[in-house]
């Protein structure tokens, strides 16, 4: 492809199936807010599932909440909300063309990922150590009723699903962001302008978003 | 001078096919037309594929006692049938073959959007298909096409999580291949081609793009909890713990039925396409046919309810279905009398696409009409799950969507590979298509309403069935023949086919009238501006008196080539 890219007055590259700078970024834009409507559609189907089982056991559900601790929940949601914040700036410094501190605040974004992976993990941790990991061997709190148990493990599994397919993107975007780092570093042309590092930015935000509705909703249900 | 004007004509007839030769150049390439190329191949060697699955079942049918195969092994390939003929020919089929060829040229783009992630969707359908030919070589899979819970779950005991995994698979290629077309569609058009000067093969393609981002992503979701559930034995839809097994086909149906249109809209750009060229006539109705498009891919998101009509499904739930299942025709049928008009007073010629396109009309009033029978709650409850409901899709999924296939694949053919293939053996095969598909399927309707059972090998319950099957298993044999001879005739047609013109048809629209045949690797030698409308063809006034003139302006045009 880049024997065929041209440069404009700017030093920026213009893919040969372009004609302009404008139309490739407005097209990159355009592309990531579809696949972005594609991941919403995605949980969506996620978050009807648990919407509906809630209201079929909302007994059960409130009661497997305890057995989630908010306050490691919380401590994620604040990393990730901090994470928001820092790629927003990476966004702006990447739009004042500051490359160093865009660096700066995408190395700080990765670093709240992996706090973010880490809390996970000692989360699941104790759930496996609970006997909570919802396949055959699966052992239901004593709190919940006799003859209820499998909507529990229902609940677990919804769980694991959700966090987990979240926990995948937030790996995902672990390794996007530190490609981005490294391609800017290399002064790729592919990432001469700001626009990559929008779109990881969207991808990021989508990320933090997902996890502001799973935290309400599997560990902030009341009694 | 006279070797100046020799490399000019080389670089001339430089174009996409021989720029490069290598294999690399062919498997790393970046070019819409290429890539169209890799899928026209692979999704004939899957079409083939199904089809032998589809000829066991017609054999296995023919007497009542079931002829040759277990009950397993019958389940297991009707089951390939279903899986290799919608996942791996019927969606990519249109939209990525003929679409990725046609719709960059058509917009006046040199590429789509995104060339790198046209070729990552190939490679994930190629990785996908290998997938499930894995699935189906290790033992096969016995779950239908649909994978309905609690079977697919939890007791079916063969190779269903491969297969699961290819549905995956392939589900991100065509999402990757829907993101492409639209963000081409609104911003890659040539200056001058505003969206009411686009062919209508692009509002369809369009449309069914809306459905494949909004849809698979569900389906996706849908078939990754089945796979944990088998992988982990986590309980979504495991009625043991409280789950809930309808749930899944609610969410399986909530993509499958929109996923109907998407093998059907694009069908239905390609006929407005051919309806046009070779009537010469502008399509009737553009506005109307171009919202009937958007208007199918918003009404086919509210319709899943109808395949459940005998689950446990709330009946006032149902009649909101079936009723919006009837407004579905509407649009259907705006197309249909649209087309109909288009010919109206044109100068309809015969050539093979046409036929096919006639063909197509035919067999979509059939396939559509039948719908309403089966939309229809009190009907339904005696048709569904009988040969009505097979012979009613296969009406709509080959009757109007592998035809209409057939039929841009003849009309786009000069232009794909500079070469004309032989009209008569292609006239005789669209012919004989037609024929050996009626053959089969419209029998498959009695036998079906007389109460014949769908995914039964036998029917020693009630021998006189028998000759309907043999019917169809004859027709079946003819369809076949049908479509083998493209096989010979088009690679013929490669081989040693008469060198296309620019125009063969005689047909308005960018890739006739500014692309050569075969196109340049960028499309277009100069830039393209856009001054008219879409099948800007003369007005009735404007055409010749006399038989000469007339035939003088439905020659092809554009010299060589």
């Amino acid at each position: 492809m880049s024997e065929h890219a041209a440069h404009n007055e700017g030093g920026d590259v213009v893919y040969a199936q372009y004609e302009t700078i404008e139309q490739q970024q407005e097209s990159y834009v355009v592309g990531m807010w579809s696949f972005l409507v594609t991941e919403i559609m995605f949980f969506g189907g996620l978050f009807m599932v648990y919407s509906l089982y809630r209201w079929k056991y909302v007994d059960v559900w409130s009661k497997m909440s305890t057995e989630l601790d908010w306050r490691w929940g919380g401590l994620n949601t604040t990393i990730l909300l901090i994470s928001s914040f820092f790629v927003a700036m990476a966004v702006q410094k990447a739009q004042k063309r500051e490359t160093k501190a865009q660096i700066n605040y995408l190395w700080l974004t990765v670093l709240c990922a992996l706090g973010f992976l880490c809390v996970k993990y000692v989360e699941y941790q104790a759930k496996f150590h609970h006997g909570l990991w919802p396949d055959a061997l699966y052992t239901a709190p004593h709190i919940i009723p006799h003859g209820e148990e499998g909507y529990s493990r229902i609940f677990m599994s919804l769980y694991f699903a959700m966090t987990g397919l979240h926990g995948a993107h937030v790996a995902i975007g672990i390794i996007v962001i530190t490609t981005l780092i490294f391609m800017t570093k290399a002064k790729a042309p592919s990432v001469s302008d700001f626009v990559p590092t929008e779109m990881v930015g969207l991808y990021w935000h989508f990320v933090d978003l997902v996890w502001i509705f799973l935290y309400p909703l599997f560990y902030l249900i009341p009694k | 001078m006279s070797a100046a004007a020799a490399v000019q004509e080389q670089k001339v007839e430089k174009n996409y096919l021989n720029a490069d030769h290598t294999i690399a150049s062919w498997l790393l390439t970046k070019d819409h037309k290429r890539i169209a190329v890799l899928y026209l191949i692979s999704v004939t060697f899957f079409f083939f594929i199904g089809s032998i699955a589809a000829g066991l079942v017609r054999l296995e049918l023919t007497s009542s006692q079931g002829l040759m195969l277990t009950s397993e092994a019958y389940n297991k390939m009707f089951s390939a049938h279903g899986v290799v003929m919608i996942f791996f020919f019927l969606i990519p089929a249109v939209p990525a073959t003929l679409g990725n060829f046609i719709l960059p040229i058509m917009l006046g783009a040199r590429d789509l959007a995104f060339p790198r992630l046209n070729l990552l969707s190939w490679y994930l359908y190629v990785f996908a298909g290998i997938l499930a030919a894995i699935a189906l070589a290790t033992g096969g899979f016995d779950a239908g096409w649909t994978f309905y819970t609690p079977l697919s779950s939890l007791y079916s005991n063969t190779q269903i999580t491969m297969a699961l995994s290819a549905a995956f698979i392939a589900g991100f290629s065509s999402i990757f291949t829907g993101l492409n077309f639209i963000v081409t569609v609104h911003k890659m058009r040539a200056p001058g081609m505003t969206w009411f000067r686009m062919p209508l093969m692009i509002w369809s393609t369009y449309a069914t793009s809306v459905i494949i981002i909004l849809g698979t992503p569900v389906v996706a979701i849908t078939l990754f909890l089945v796979i944990l559930e088998r992988w982990l034995g986590i309980g979504i839809f495991s009625p043991e713990i409280g789950g809930d097994p309808v749930l899944f086909q609610h969410m399986f149906w909530f993509y499958s039925h929109p996923a109907v249109y998407i093998m059907v809209l694009p069908a239905m750009g390609v006929v407005s396409e051919l309806m046009a060229a070779f009537s010469k006539r502008p399509v009737f109705g553009y506005h109307f046919v171009a919202f009937s498009s958007l208007a199918i891919a918003g009404l086919g998101f509210l319709v899943w309810g109808h395949h459940m009509f005998v689950s446990s499904q709330s009946v006032y739930l149902s009649v909101v279905f079936s009723f919006i299942t009837f407004l579905v025709a509407i649009p259907s049928a705006i197309k249909t009398f649209n087309w109909t008009f288009t010919m109206f007073k044109g100068h309809v010629e015969f050539k093979t696409p046409m036929i096919y396109g006639l063909a197509f009309m035919g067999l979509f009033l059939i396939g559509g009409l039948t719908g309403l029978f089966l939309a229809s709650l009190d009907t339904d409850v005696h048709l569904t799950g009988t040969y009505f409901i097979v012979a009613h899709f296969h009406y709509v999924m080959v009757g109007s969507a592998t035809i209409a296939f057939m039929g841009g694949l003849h009309y786009w053919w000069p232009k794909m590979f500079g070469r004309m293939y032989s009209e008569f053996w292609g006239r005789i095969s669209a012919i004989t298509i037609f024929a050996g598909f009626n053959f089969t399927f419209f029998p498959q309707f009695i036998v079906g309403y007389l109460g014949m059972p769908r995914r039964y090998h036998y029917y020693f319950f009630e021998p006189g069935w028998e000759v309907y099957n043999i019917m169809s298993t004859m027709g079946a044999t003819i369809l076949a023949i049908g479509f083998a001879m493209p096989a010979f005739y088009l690679t013929a047609s490669l081989l040693k086919g008469k060198k296309a013109p620019q125009n063969p048809w005689g047909a308005k629209g960018l890739e006739w009238e500014k692309a050569a045949s075969p196109p340049v690797t960028h499309n277009f030698s100069e830039p393209v501006v856009v001054t008219e409308p879409a099948y800007n063809y003369p007005t009735l006034d404007e055409w010749p008196e006399d038989d000469a003139g007339v035939e003088a302006a439905l020659a092809p045009q554009g010299g060589k080539g």
